[in-house]
């Protein structure tokens, strides 16, 4: 069932997510910038952390829940939430209702899952983006993370973006549905069996000749450059926001 | 692995993962296996939509079922009574095997030929059965190559996945008389066929599994594609059907939408080759059927899981297998990595809950949560929610109002809840957590070039110069400036 999109407000947050925080605040930055380029002012709550995902997947409700709380209260004012990661994104819309589940704060937990959307479903959806590419020809891999195909299910809007680039040719990867062994805590945890999915991901990463890999996930992103940069394999990786906003200036 | 040994479980896992891994050959053969599992089930289902509506009608059938699962279980006891089947209760694997054996015991009977049942392999029937002088044939023809090589199912619907044709007709020409080397498909399953049909006319007592009990007539149902099935449950002259508590459905108008599930989810077979409906033992005025019919319903730990509303929606599961097909984690390790009678997304969940978290609670880990077996269930289990759930019962130490999976807390290690506690209250305060960005950004330089396992396998993430918390705050000041001096000129 498609979700109903509002038309394109003045505001909205930005919650950057920890991994973007830290690691990748280009693509963060990217993802702002496009959002205002479009003419949506963003709002960047400097109160916020981390959407509690590690340690919900880890078991840890009660500390994921304390943090999760902690990012309630900074995106409380009516206005779309957008998260440039499906997995954060989908920890808002779908699992905050279950972790306050029974709380005092189930409705606020409700209220924001139904106003937080993923980065490119947001600029798809509710901006009606038109992307004008300036870069040169590329060959492009696309790797949609398990949320946005499973969770968000925004992958398609991933894709639609791309499509928009026409200097860009996209090439389907075999077994492109397939996890690439990230997991979050999964890839610590279970590290072998991990190794094992990434090593599968980047063959057929690198067996597509792409110049470039996109994500829309970072976390995606740092297990599979990870993985090639040890294996000493060329294949730069972006995230969706910094590729676009780099072509299209 | 040649018997289930649930003790081991959680000790063995880390080095039974490794084996697996190491394993050029088993990774090959469940690769290649999944795949073309996958790819049937997929010609099965062209229409998305027509799929999804199935498996919500598939959830919704089973949900109603088990709503009502404790009158049902009575209505299809008094059914079963009424159509001279013997219904016996077992709480627990030990009562399950003592009831089988008492049976056994009461026909003098020292020879069972066994239809496809995980429920039997979950009591251990097989080795318990032997050690009180039984005798006991698998006669599917994956059983049958598994028992023949002395070991457990590596799969809930194709035990014997894990071999290739070269391995089976290894197997056939050492472990049987008189057979030659042959890697013709074909000609090994004639051999199996010749050995099992000679045991059928043997057999005082068959076993069976069950699909679908239906309340409502008290009707076994029994889904199969080699005739064993049928053979077993009608030649003998007493059949014992095995049957998992959460297995009865209210009537007979269920069972073809959850069977058309079944079989495309599991095989990507339209309809298997057998479909056998077995309502009460030989009547005076029929020419074939067992003498004697039982029913044994086995709880097993299972009402335990009925009495906790989120884990209850394990009972759905139909056991088609999809979710092993389709998960990426059981296409690399293969089921005996498990160390449990159900491998895969499912069995990392019932087989917790069965045997314990204490005992078979650490096999959650091997779940990276991407959702692929969820997707691909008939009857729409969240499966990843539930191994989430899981993994939160192993750690936690708090008492619950409903009665939680055994073994609750066992796996909680101190420094780890410690981290945890120290990243939530980082977290969860803007100060700190800037404090500690601007650390990390400053000092990346400092970064550690190997942290733990990650750097194994990948390179260490460095971080950026300055965080998005900082650019984010610069650009609205900038912004803030631009405005300013706008209204200025
Ligand atoms: S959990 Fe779902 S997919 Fe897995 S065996 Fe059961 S019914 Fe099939």
């Amino acid at each position: 069932m498609q979700r109903a999109y509002p038309e394109k407000p003045e505001q909205v947050y930005f919650f950057g997510t920890c991994l973007i925080d830290l690691f990748y605040p280009e693509a963060g930055m990217a993802g702002i910038q496009l959002l205002e380029r479009e003419g949506v002012k963003v709002v960047y709550p400097q109160q916020q952390s981390c959407c509690g995902q590690p340690a919900y997947n880890s078991g840890y409700d009660n500390e994921a829940r304390k943090v999760a709380a902690a990012q309630i209260a900074c995106l409380g004012e009516e206005r779309p939430v957008v998260v440039p990661s499906a997995s954060c994104a989908d920890m808002f819309r779908h699992h905050y209702p279950d972790l306050f589940a029974d709380t005092p704060l189930h409705k606020q937990a409700l209220d924001l899952a139904a106003r937080t959307y993923e980065l490119t479903e947001f600029l798809v959806h509710v901006c009606k983006i038109r992307l004008v590419d300036h870069g040169p020809a590329a060959t492009v891999a696309i790797h949609n993370s398990c949320s946005a195909q499973r969770g968000t299910k925004t992958a398609q809007d991933a894709i639609s973006l791309l499509r928009q680039m026409s200097n860009v040719a996209i090439v389907l990867q075999e077994r492109a549905s397939e996890c690439c062994g990230f997991g979050g805590t999964f890839a610590v945890k279970a590290p072998d069996i991990s190794n094992a999915m990434v090593q599968d991901k980047c063959d057929n990463l690198l067996a597509t000749g792409a110049n470039d890999l996109v994500s829309g996930d970072c976390g995606c992103l740092m297990n599979i450059s990870g993985a090639l940069e040890k294996r000493k394999d060329k294949l730069p990786a972006q995230h969706i926001a910094s590729f676009i906003w780099e072509r299209t200036q | 692995m040649s018997r289930f040994e649930p003790a081991t479980v959680n000790l063995e896992f880390d080095k039974r993962v490794d084996d697996a891994l190491q394993d050029q050959e088993l990774r090959a053969n469940f690769r290649g296996a999944m795949d073309f599992l996958m790819g049937k089930r997929a010609a099965m289902f062209p229409d998305k939509e027509d799929l999804e509506a199935l498996r919500s009608q598939g959830e919704a059938i089973r949900n109603r079922c088990l709503n009502q699962l404790p009158e049902l279980l009575e209505q299809f006891e008094q059914r079963c009574t009424e159509n001279g089947i013997q219904v016996h209760w077992a709480e627990t694997s030990q009562e399950a095997n003592a009831i089988i054996l008492e049976i056994m015991h009461k026909h003098d009977a020292t020879r069972m030929v066994k239809g496809k049942s995980m429920a039997s392999e979950e009591i251990g029937l097989n080795h318990f059965l032997a050690d009180h002088g039984v005798e006991c044939l698998e006669t599917d023809m994956g059983e049958y190559i598994v028992q023949l090589a002395d070991e457990t199912p590596s799969h809930i619907i194709m035990p014997a996945i894990h071999k290739n044709k070269q391995q089976i007709a290894r197997l056939f020409n050492q472990k049987i008389d008189g057979v030659e080397y042959s890697e013709d498909v074909d000609r090994l399953i004639g051999i199996g066929r010749d050995v099992l049909r000679q045991k059928f006319f043997e057999a005082e007592v068959g076993l069976s599994g069950v699909n679908f009990a239906v309340a409502e007539t008290g009707t076994l149902c029994l889904v199969e594609n080699e005739g064993n099935g049928r053979m077993t449950t009608t030649i003998p002259p007493v059949h014992i059907a095995l049957c998992g508590i959460e297995k009865v459905v209210e009537s007979l108008r269920d069972i073809p939408p959850l069977l058309r599930l079944l079989t495309r989810s599991a095989t990507g077979q339209a309809i298997t080759t057998y479909f056998n409906m077995i309502s009460g033992p030989r009547k005076p005025d029929e020419k074939d059927g067992p003498q004697e019919v039982h029913v044994v319903l086995l709880d097993n730990g299972r009402s335990r899981i009925y009495a906790d509303k989120q884990l209850q929606e394990t009972l759905r599961c139909i056991r088609c297998g999809a979710c092993m097909n389709h998960c990426p984690v059981y296409t690399r390790i293969g089921g005996h990595a498990y160390g449990t009678t159900y491998p895969g997304p499912i069995g990392q969940v019932v087989s917790p809950q069965i045997w314990g978290l204490h005992t078979a609670g650490a096999i959650t880990k091997a779940c990276s949560l991407n959702g692929a077996c969820g997707e691909a269930c008939p009857v729409k289990i969240p499966l990843a929610d539930l191994i989430r759930r899981l993994r939160y019962e192993s750690n936690n130490n708090e008492p619950t109002p409903v009665p939680a999976p055994r073994g609750q807390g066992s796996l909680r290690k101190r420094s780890e809840a410690v981290t945890w506690k120290l990243w939530a209250l980082l977290s969860r305060k803007p100060g700190l957590y800037k404090l500690a960005l601007l650390l990390a950004t400053r000092l990346r330089a400092l970064t550690p070039k190997h942290i733990g396992p990650w750097t194994r396998y990948r390179s260490a993430p460095k971080p950026a110069a300055r965080s998005l918390h900082e650019l984010a705050a610069q650009r609205s000041q900038s912004n803030a400036s631009s405005q300013e001096h706008g209204r200025h000129e």
